[in-house]
């Protein structure tokens, strides 16, 4: 097993786009890593970069202690799971499994057993004189898991590897894969657009936009402490309110240490910040703490557009009365329909300020916190 | 059924007159298909009556259904005419001419498929134009160029003229059809441990098999069928192909129209064998299943 660092790397293809731009990101020995953003962020290209599929324009590239930057993939000594399996077609799923092993001209009978071994702790026993044609998309997948593990690589690399299977099945083989994870305490990279299976995977989670990283965090501190206004709006469901306005920083006696003042077209309220007073911002609150009440005196309030019952909670779509539009998650219990006028209220501790230019997070000052 | 449904298109009443017309098309489809087999297998049909009819009977009252059938223009064949050295000599041109056609084309149709260079479409257009010379533009300097090789009256005085003449075909064909495999494949195998080398021979040539079939039977029918090179760059009996030495029975008084005949189904039949044992693998797709489709 080994760690995989990118050190400033960059990525530009012949036609001038920027895949990867200044990219410094490590795998730890054993630690699952998942790179998330929407399409065009560069995730794939990264682990391409990893795979040795791709050549950097600049940088370094890592596995272990050897600088793998100009290695072709059959020297990394890695293994990858494509989004589409990449199955040998004329293969069977024994000489699937195997392909990695021979080619690497081990000896038949290691090759058999090891194979066997494979076969068994995923359940492929009795598949494997088939051709891949003959699988579901579910037998497919624990193929190319199989195939992946059978080489006892230093390190795995792993595609968007759930995104063709149905949404039941993608739960489970998300499970077997942490699962998985754990019992060969390997290092594993994992790229995914899907915001919920980096949460529930990543050991540490990589935020990329345009080739650039964004933040590099566990998921707690991500989906508490995203670093910018990117981050907030990716990570959580549903996703992050962002209320336009400005800050100012709270005088007089009455102001306390830390605290502003925000105000926005229909919002007006306290929140902790570093003091200062600032021109734009936006301010990020996540739906579930927003409250939504049948009545408040003295509180912003607005119409319901439509209400999704979820089971556990409700989602309901609000549009106040300056134009802001704002998702909230009502307990279950509560009744609201869709044009009830309801009152809004943010718990000051779930907001997030963010520069209105830059994107980047205005951290509030720790006397705010102690509060 | 209830009054206010409308057919929009009309007033077409329902069910029965409908699956009716279905099963008249099927019969007007059946029909069709069995009158342009007939046209089209008649001919053949014809070559192998008149092939086993005699030469008299032939001309005197030609009949759809043979009366006798006598094997004398087979036995002529092989005995007064030797007709076993043009098939080997065809044979051989067309074989190797298929065989390295394969082998080079296979090569080409790889880089040009899978790697990036400069001046790759300007390649394959010129590849492409090669196909539009006329031949017979073409066959007095390559007459000229094979006499001062000294190649013409050899079998590789044909092999090469055929070899570019088929080859873009097998270049173009195989580039699609390596084009149409999933690169991911090549890539799991490089990440698996595969040399380039590897992956093309162990995964990608496997999967091109169907296509490789195609283009073999294609080059091969190509070179058994050439006349004009053929009958251009040899010089005797002894390196003569099948079309030229059927084209040469014609005698100044006379034409063995039963002979020739019987000499074009000895001819036809081996590559209608061959595509029809090779027709299975033409058809199957070997990919299926390689990615979710």
């Amino acid at each position: 097993m080994a760690r995989i660092a990118l050190e400033h790397v960059d990525k530009i293809y012949p036609n001038g786009y920027v895949a990867a731009r200044d990219l410094s990101l490590e795998a730890n020995d054993g630690e699952l890593l998942v790179l998330v953003g929407p399409s065009g962020s560069g995730k794939s290209t990264v682990l391409r970069l990893m795979a040795g599929l791709e050549r950097v324009s600049d940088g370094v590239i890592r596995i272990g202690d050897r600088d793998v930057t100009d290695l072709p993939p059959q020297q990394r000594d890695i293994a990858m799971v494509f989004q589409n399996y990449a199955l040998y077609p004329h293969m069977t799923v024994r000489q699937n499994l195997g392909f990695g092993l021979s080619i690497r001209k081990q000896a038949p009978a290691v090759i058999a057993t090891r194979v066997a071994a494979i076969a068994a702790s995923l359940g492929l026993e009795a598949l494997l004189d088939r051709k891949p044609a003959q699988l579901s998309g579910g037998q497919r997948q624990r193929v190319a898991l199989g195939r992946a593990i059978v080489r006892e690589p230093l390190a795995f690399l792993f595609d968007e590897p759930l995104s063709n299977l149905d949404a039941q099945l993608r739960v489970e083989t998300r499970v077997e894969l942490a699962r998985l994870h754990r019992k060969l305490g390997a290092t594993m990279v994992y790229v995914t657009h899907d915001q919920s299976e980096a949460l529930t995977l990543g050991d540490r989670i990589a935020v990329l936009k345009e080739g650039v990283l964004q933040q590099i965090a566990t998921p707690m501190e991500l989906y508490n402490h995203p670093a910018n206004k990117f981050v907030a709006g990716f990570i959580g469901s549903p996703a992050m309110n962002f209320i336009e306005g400005v800050i100012q920083r709270s005088e007089g006696p009455s102001g306390r240490m830390g605290m502003c003042t925000f105000k926005g077209i229909d919002l007006t309220l306290d929140v902790p910040c570093d003091g200062e007073s600032h021109g734009r911002v936006f301010l990020g609150v996540r739906p579930q703490h927003i409250e939504v009440t049948a009545d408040g005196e003295n509180r912003p309030k607005g119409e319901v557009g439509v209400v999704e019952p979820m089971g556990n909670e409700q989602i309901v779509y609000v549009t106040l009365t300056g134009g802001d539009r704002l998702v909230a998650v009502a307990p279950p219990q509560e009744t609201i329909r869709p044009g009830d006028i309801v009152s809004i209220r943010v718990k000051p501790e779930g907001v997030h300020i963010f520069d209105a230019e830059s994107g980047s997070r205005i951290e509030p000052s720790p006397y705010a916190i102690e509060r | 059924m209830s009054a206010p449904i409308t057919d929009r298109s009309g007033a077409r009443p329902v069910k029965k007159p409908r699956t009716s017309g279905v099963r008249w098309q099927t019969w007007l489809l059946g029909a069709a298909l069995v009158a342009l087999m007939l046209f089209t297998l008649f001919p053949f049909y014809w070559a192998i009556v008149a092939s086993l009819t005699s030469d008299a009977a032939l001309f005197r009252d030609p009949s759809l259904w043979p009366q006798h059938l006598i094997f004398d223009h087979y036995r002529a064949l092989f005995t007064e005419r030797d007709f076993i050295t043009p098939i080997r000599n065809s044979l051989v041109v067309a074989g190797t001419t298929t065989i390295f056609c394969l082998i080079v084309g296979t090569l080409a149709a790889y880089a040009l498929a899978r790697i990036e260079f400069r001046g790759k479409a300007a390649i394959m257009g010129f590849i492409l134009a090669v196909t539009m010379f006329p031949q017979i533009s073409i066959v007095s300097p390559l007459y000229l160029l094979l006499r001062s090789l000294h190649l013409i009256d050899t079998y590789p005085g044909l092999i090469m003229p055929y070899m570019t003449f088929a080859m873009p075909l097998t270049v173009w064909v195989l580039t699609g059809s390596i084009r149409q495999i999933p690169k991911d494949l090549e890539e799991a195998a490089h990440v698996d441990g595969a040399t380039r080398f590897q992956s093309f021979t162990k995964i990608l040539l496997p999967l091109a098999v169907p296509s490789l079939a195609t283009t073999g039977i294609l080059t091969f029918i190509y070179c058994w069928n050439e006349f004009l090179f053929a009958l251009s760059f040899t010089l005797g009996p002894e390196r003569q192909t099948v079309p030229v030495a059927i084209a040469l029975f014609r005698g100044q008084y006379q034409v063995p129209w039963g002979e020739i005949l019987a000499a074009a189904v000895v001819a036809t039949a081996p590559v209608a064998a061959m595509v029809l044992v090779f027709q299975r693998r033409i058809v199957q797709g070997l990919t299926a299943g390689a990615v979710k489709g």
